[in-house]
């Protein structure tokens, strides 16, 4: 069981996120610090990977800047991010939206805290329905990563550059103070160079690289003012999102098989909920849990399946009730739904879901 | 094997160090681990606290209502984490700065005089490995190689001198904690 010394890391989430960004590949960061994910630049600035990768490392004035220096160097084909937590990212929806319509990849990472407005700098999950349904204004979604632990938090950057990239689409790494700030035991991911000139003008042939002889310009752009044009820009992306939905789905099942009741739940409230799960458990009462790791495409499907064998369904989350929706939806009156959830910063105890399940028996 | 930790403070006391190197020498041995800090506002002078949890198999939350050790290092702790050990479990505290004691009879307490022997070491920072000596010495975890390699992997490099001082610190808390009950 031990292993050489050298191989075992103790990190916060937040800092896996970074030191994934510099092992994955990763051309730029552009951030601005906020509680609770403030590590996540310190640690770049700490780790210097512009003096070994050649990564740039930039605060920028505002969450503002950072989400359009995302969308310059996406625009070009390089693997760059962004994090920040609530309030940051609900200022970035606009460049989010624009990079949705003009289709340029990006990783952004949301470390959320309590809303509404400034809210609180504690943990919560109140940012779903904003991350699922776009954010920004027209018709489009994004990629959402949902990590539960800190080994998530590591191998979600690549994962989320990967899916970012394949389908020229920003993809958002969806995670909680909870997740951000606490240790666990990582094993970051192996080196991988960052891309050469050349590898980037051969796998993105839509970047903005400069006008060669041997190509057209390319121009990345999300407006259109013809109206027919504008719909079929419009068509293209819903196929798109239609292909992401049908091959891009990733969920978690644990002790669902025999389950009568079932939790869904995401993120730091998958954990917390696995807990009660094994309380319930102890007691003879059967309960699973599902966890989706992407929160968009949602895992309709086999919630839908689920439903048909559980009696009762309970979404735990820690807001007012907002996946519980999207469970509704899957479930179309097949089972009942609930919610539960704490908000302010409060975060519910294995106890508290416990109790919860035993008003549904 | 599966214990679940408060350790709960003054900020300043070195309660977030405290358990990282607790977590550390456990990730050492081989065990799964979890570390999750109160975070925000927390400065000298405000309450810390530190949810560790040692495990032989995966961890599932890193959030607890009960626990089955808790590490008291003053008043407003004592408070608020005292009703939360499970019956049969343990407190340990440091009984300076506590006008009003445990009263719980279902748990096993325990003392360690770690400000004093502190100040009598004539090392204010030695106060949260001596409570550290306390905790290990209940755990029975006399073999001091994985704290060692702990201190190594949470110190930074120019602070390594120190790691004798802290292993001597918290030998002294091993030998000085003291059981309430007997």
């Amino acid at each position: 069981m031990n292993k050489n010394s050298e191989d075992i890391v103790l990190m916060k989430g937040n800092e896996a996120i970074a030191h994934a960004a510099i092992r994955c590949g990763c051309d730029g960061y552009f951030g601005y610090p906020i509680t609770p994910q403030s590590e996540i630049i310190e640690t770049l600035a700490l780790e210097k990977p512009w003096e070994t990768t050649g990564m740039v490392v930039l605060q920028a004035e505002s969450e503002l800047a950072s989400i359009n220096m995302v969308y310059g160097g996406g625009a070009t084909g390089k693997r760059v991010m962004t994090s920040s937590s609530s309030p940051g990212v609900a200022l970035m929806q606009e460049g989010i939206t624009y990079m949705a319509g003009a289709e340029i990849p990006g990783v952004i990472v949301n470390v959320q805290r309590g809303g509404p407005g400034l809210g609180t700098i504690q943990p919560s999950q109140g940012d779903y329905n904003q991350s699922t349904r776009g954010g920004g204004n027209g018709d489009y979604n994004v990629i959402v990563l949902a990590p539960a632990s800190v080994q998530e938090m590591a191998d979600f950057v690549d994962l989320a550059f990967t899916l970012s990239f394949r389908y020229r689409n920003p993809a958002i790494i969806l995670s909680d103070g909870v997740i951000g700030q606490m240790m666990e035991r990582v094993v970051l991911p192996p080196f991988k160079p960052r891309r050469t000139e050349e590898q980037i003008k051969a796998e993105c042939p839509w970047a903005a690289l400069g006008r060669t002889k041997d190509r057209p310009r390319n121009v990345l752009t999300s407006l259109e003012l013809d109206p027919g044009k504008q719909e079929e820009v419009n068509l293209r992306l819903q196929r798109k999102y239609a292909e992401i939905k049908a091959r891009e789905v990733r969920y978690e099942e644990y002790l669902t098989e025999d389950a009568e009741y079932l939790i869904v739940a995401f993120g730091s409230a998958a954990r917390i909920a696995q807990k009660s799960i094994e309380d319930c458990r102890r007691q003879g009462i059967k309960v699973g849990l599902l966890r989706p790791i992407t929160l968009w495409p949602f895992p309709t499907e086999r919630i839908k399946q689920l439903a048909e064998q559980v009696k009762h369904i309970l979404a735990v989350e820690i807001n007012a009730g907002q996946m519980v929706n999207d469970i509704r939806l899957a479930v179309e009156g097949r089972t009942p739904v609930s919610h539960y959830g704490r908000m302010g910063g409060i975060l519910p105890t294995p106890d508290d879901i416990n109790n919860q399940i035993n008003t549904l028996l | 094997m599966k214990k679940e930790i408060i350790i709960a403070g003054f900020g300043g006391q070195g309660v977030l160090s405290m358990g990282k190197v607790l977590a550390y020498a456990a990730l050492m041995e081989g065990r799964e681990v979890t570390w999750m800090p109160s975070y925000g506002p927390e400065q000298r002078g405000g309450t810390a606290n530190v949810t560790v949890i040692i495990s032989d198999e995966a961890i599932s939350s890193p959030i607890l209502n009960t626990f089955d050790v808790a590490v008291i290092l003053n008043q407003p702790s004592l408070e608020r984490f005292e009703q939360a050990i499970k019956p049969g479990g343990t407190l340990i505290y440091d009984p300076y700065g506590i006008c009003v004691p445990p009263t719980r009879t279902d748990i096993s307490i325990y003392t360690i005089d770690a400000m004093d022997l502190a100040a009598e070491m004539k090392n204010a920072k030695a106060f949260n490995m001596i409570v550290l000596g306390a905790l290990l010495r209940i755990f029975d975890s006399g073999n001091l190689t994985y704290v060692e390699q702990a201190l190594a992997k949470t110190l930074p490099e120019r602070h390594h001198h120190l790691i004798p001082a802290n292993i001597e610190a918290i030998r002294r808390g091993m030998q000085a904690v003291q059981s309430q009950s007997s």
